[in-house]
């Protein structure tokens, strides 16, 4: 069973200008164990879509329509109360900004073992041996003196690791990372990308890793899933979803990502740029910029549909003509 | 190709005074902090080139583009431009239009009570370049179309503009003076993958129609093997590595720079299996002695500690490492 | 859409709209503002035409109560002066000097504080200073104080003429400090951003972008903090008058008038003190609450 369903989710926010639609129609799911990728320009819905699996839509965005069942049961239509005792507990969540994530004032023991006396029932020396431990396993050199300092007496890649740490330190089984290592220098993303992919396969745990940095996904999801304008265009291995990509807009966004492997001439360019929410085309989202659009692109909206090992939300998969 | 030098660093230095308000440093015994930004770096840069600094934060890279282009003058050290000291350059107009600069936060860098037209053409009227309005109206009018607008978007205000969109505007407000010389403060890190292909191009095809020379700071390696001839890596205020693009990207030599281009999440390296260098960039007020990268090499032995490493020169790339010098590295 | 249309669209327009407290408030400033400028126009009669007053009026009450005369709806005072008219001649004046007294604080404070701001170091530290020095004080001291020593120094012949001026300048110089502090804060965050850079990397001369690129984006809080001063302003030229240090009695304003009524308060002619000190407070209040919507209404704005 997935330990993660989202069926047709549809986030909504109302405006004084009308209704807008910044999820629609979103359907995926997590495998326990695995790393799921959602990748996406800004505005594609990606970090809203982190936002409503662990019930911190900010208001007046909410959930519409559709469910996000976690571990067999709703989640989507709980109260406050409930919610709070899911999140940490068996979802966790990491964001951007180490700095804004920690509490100043506390040390990040404490922190650490604050989180893990709300949700497993530790004594306090238990807890405080715990949190050591869980330094150390995230690489914090000399955690047993370190275990009392203040996040503002770390490196940021120090305290991305700490954030990591409380993350995972109420043992969920499905962590939420929103672009984890963007702020990061990018010797300090590769420690913290293999320090996530040795952690999750340690403890079993899934996550879903949200950014818009491709290279990030390749190197350490095992599926990915592309979102455009609020709708996911495709989703797959990511293997395939990179060299063998089904979709138009996948293709045009790999092709316009410079690689380090060679240089070319001039990067493959999608002109244009994503519909805002109030202007999305009628039909495919993509159509207006897609250069193999065909008639049937204009008037309805392509449900995902298989393409090899991927899904792609394009009539062309169907029609044969990729 | 002219091999016309349009710019030239010779070992420039730029120091900055952080330390604390000087009564509380006396109440208090300390010394002098002194950031050093960048600490003794050379260059030079061919006319219709571009030459890209890459490193991380804290190498130097943007205080070296402030340097460029006046905005600072150097603690030590000379930078000259088309033959002149910059200082002499900055006062001769006929000189000083002829450089420019892009700059990285396309949100900051376009004054928002300003219309667009106002933006564009104040490069045009600084310089005295155009005098009737209608002039100056037709100028910006293809200035605009020339970066993929349209001459009517100079009605607007930044705010009615996307993030690329506004990228563009910066760059047809640095076109406007007629430059040669561009130096380019991380251009398309603000933007989106599919944008940044489109800037890219862009910058590209104007350098190649306008003869342009860009100096082009990046942290992004992809990008910059994308638009450099001639690389020079940073680290902490010293260029470690220097020389052409592709050689340097074929055979990096200095451990860092092999550092980096191993750190890099790369999309053609699905599923990669890594073993990453460990440590941290230090901090640039106190940073390590001798060859500032030590503590983090895999090579470093005592002479790293203690002595700071002179550039060597190995197949047209400088480099500066003790383990190159003496045939340590592999 | 044209410039008006795209205005009166705008979420700026529509967050007014959809607030009561805005709508009513800007209602009555609007009210009272027009009163004032209109005065002598709509003015039953001129209370200070001394040919038109007569004491056979004296001491009328109200139109409304058994003695009143509809003629003067609010009572006269001591003199026959109709008290309707003598507080639309007093706002009138109170309004023109919290205006110019504003307009004169504006003035040093925008420009103290753009040059501290931009020029950071040593300037910044001095005129802080004298900022910080100043700002220790309340402002209606440092008006009497001003008021005070300027008159010491006028030969008595220019005081009675340059009365206005004193008072306008007193309270302009008590309040400036807080607008250059604002500005300051402003400049200091604006000075730092790419926009100003790439001004001067073609070579604008500091003062050229202090006015044409800062200045215009400073000004969104330091409008919203001036509305709030225009009703202290009031009050200061008010508390001055009523002290008998504002204005002469010949060009009374709120203030002055409340200080006279004050005197009959307790002998049972309440109106004559009443009705100024009403008005007073409904236009102080007025601009108070228009200034605090327009500061939450800009906010979002700002970020």
């Amino acid at each position: 069973m997935a330990l993660l369903e989202v069926n047709q989710l549809c986030v909504e926010f109302p405006t004084r200008r009308g209704v807008l639609r910044a999820l629609d129609n979103i359907s995926f799911g997590i495998e326990p164990g695995e790393i799921l990728g959602v990748v996406g320009e800004s505005g594609a819905g990606k970090s809203l879509t982190g936002a409503a699996i662990i019930g911190l839509l900010e208001p007046p965005g909410r959930v519409a329509s559709g469910q996000i069942i976690f571990d067999g049961k709703r989640i989507d239509n709980l109260d406050q109360e409930a919610m709070r005792a899911i999140r940490g507990r068996h979802i966790g969540a990491i964001f951007q900004d180490p700095l804004t994530t920690l509490d100043p004032l506390m040390s990040v023991g404490k922190q650490l073992i604050e989180t893990m006396q709300t949700h497993l029932k530790l004594s306090d020396r238990d807890a405080k041996a715990r949190a050591i431990q869980w330094l150390e396993e995230v690489g914090i050199p000399a955690a047993s003196e370190r275990v009392f300092a203040y996040p503002h007496q770390f490196s940021g890649g120090m305290r991305q690791r700490v954030v990591i740490a409380l993350a995972l330190c109420a043992e969920p089984r499905l962590v939420i990372a929103d672009e984890p290592t963007t702020a990061l220098d990018v010797s300090i993303q590769a420690q913290i990308i293999t320090l996530m992919r040795r952690l999750a396969a340690d403890h079993g745990t899934s996550i879903m890793l949200v950014t818009h940095d491709m290279g990030v996904i390749a190197e350490t999801c095992d599926r990915v899933a592309v979102m455009y304008a609020g709708r996911i265009a495709e989703i797959g291995p990511v293997g395939d979803v990179v060299r063998s990509p089904h979709h138009p807009y996948t293709e045009g966004l790999m092709g316009s990502i410079p690689s380090l492997e060679s240089r070319v001439a001039r990067l493959r360019q999608i002109d244009g740029a994503m519909p805002r929410l109030n202007a999305i085309p009628k039909g495919c989202a993509f159509n207006l910029r897609c250069t193999k659009a065909i008639a049937r692109c204009q008037d309805e909206r392509p449900e995902l549909l298989p393409a090899g090992t991927t899904q792609a939300a394009c009539f062309l998969v169907q029609e044969g003509a990729q | 190709m002219s091999d016309r030098i349009v710019l030239q660093a010779n070992d420039v230095a730029r120091h900055f005074d952080v330390s604390r308000p000087a009564l509380q440093r006396l109440l208090a015994g300390e010394k002098k902090r002194i950031l050093r930004a960048v600490d003794g770096v050379s260059f030079q840069i061919v006319a219709g080139e571009t030459l890209s600094l890459v490193g991380e934060s804290g190498c130097g890279k943007s205080t070296m583009a402030r340097l460029a282009v006046g905005l600072y003058a150097p603690t030590q050290g000379s930078i000259t431009f088309e033959g002149q000291s910059m200082h002499a350059a900055l006062a001769d107009t006929s000189l000083r239009r002829k450089m420019n600069m892009i700059f990285q936060d396309p949100y900051a860098s376009l004054n928002p009570r300003w219309r667009v037209r106002d933006i564009v053409a104040e490069p045009i009227k600084a310089f005295k370049l155009l005098s009737s309005r209608k002039d100056i109206e037709d100028r910006v009018g293809q200035l605009l179309t020339q970066v993929g607008l349209s001459a009517h978007d100079g009605e607007k205000f930044p705010h009615e503009f996307s993030g690329g969109q506004r990228q563009r505007i910066s760059i047809a407000r640095a076109l406007s003076s007629e430059p040669e010389f561009l130096v380019c403060d991380e251009p398309t890190s603000a933007l989106d993958v599919s944008v940044q292909a489109q800037i890219l191009n862009l910058m590209r095809d104007l350098q190649e129609r306008l003869g342009l020379t860009y100096l082009f700071i990046s942290h992004n390696l992809a990008v910059v093997r994308h638009m450099s001839d001639d690389l020079g890596v940073m680290y902490l205020g010293r260029i470690v590595e220097q020389g052409p693009a592709e050689e340097i990207f074929r055979t990096p030599r200095h451990p860092y720079t092999r550092l980096l281009l191993d750190a890099i999440p790369d999309i053609s390296a699905v599923g990669r299996q890594r073993t990453p260098v460990g440590g941290e960039v230090p901090s640039p007020i106190s940073p390590p002695s001798g060859c500032t990268f030590h503590p983090r090499c895999p090579l470093a032995n005592a002479r790293c500690k203690a002595e700071r490493p002179m550039e060597t020169k190995v197949d047209g790339v400088a480099v500066a490492c003790h383990a190159v010098e003496e045939g340590r590295a592999a | 859409m044209s410039a008006i249309s795209r205005f009166l669209d705008s979420d700026f327009v529509y967050s007014f709209r959809r607030s009561p407290v805005a709508v009513v408030s800007a209602v009555v400033v609007l009210i009272i503002v027009l009163c004032a400028v209109f005065a002598p126009l709509i003015s039953p009669h001129d209370p200070f035409d001394l040919a038109s007053i007569s004491l056979l009026d004296s001491l009328k009450p109200p139109a409304f109560s058994p003695d009143g005369d509809w003629s003067f709806p609010l009572g006269t005072d001591d003199q026959g002066r109709d008290v309707f008219s003598s507080i639309l001649y007093g706002t009138r004046i109170s309004m023109i000097v919290a205006v110019l007294a504003i307009s004169f604080s504006l003035v040093v404070g925008i420009t103290v504080g753009l040059v501290a701001g931009y020029a950071g170091g040593a300037v910044d530290a001095v005129l802080m200073r004298i900022v910080d020095v100043q700002l220790t004080f309340p402002a209606i001291l440092i008006a009497l104080l001003v008021d005070g020593v300027v008159r010491a120094v006028l030969p008595p012949a220019a005081q009675d003429a340059l009365q206005l001026d004193v008072i306008v300048f007193a309270i302009g110089i008590s309040r400036w400090p807080q607008f250059a502090r604002t500005v300051r804060g402003s400049t200091m965050i604006e000075r730092g951003r790419d926009y100003v850079m790439a001004a001067r990397v073609i070579g604008i001369s500091s003062p050229r972008i202090m006015v044409s690129h800062i200045l215009p984006n400073v000004l969104g809080p330091v409008l919203v903090i001036a509305t709030l001063n225009l009703g202290l302003a009031v009050l200061d030229e008010a508390t001055l008058s009523f002290l008998g240090v504002g204005l002469p009695p010949t060009q009374p304003s709120l203030g002055t008038l409340i200080r006279f009524g004050n005197n009959f308060l307790f002998s049972g002619e309440w109106w004559i003190t009443i009705f100024p000190g009403l008005t007073l407070a409904a236009m102080v209040l007025s601009i108070n609450l228009l200034g605090d919507w327009l500061r939450d209404a800009l906010n979002p704005r700002l970020r």
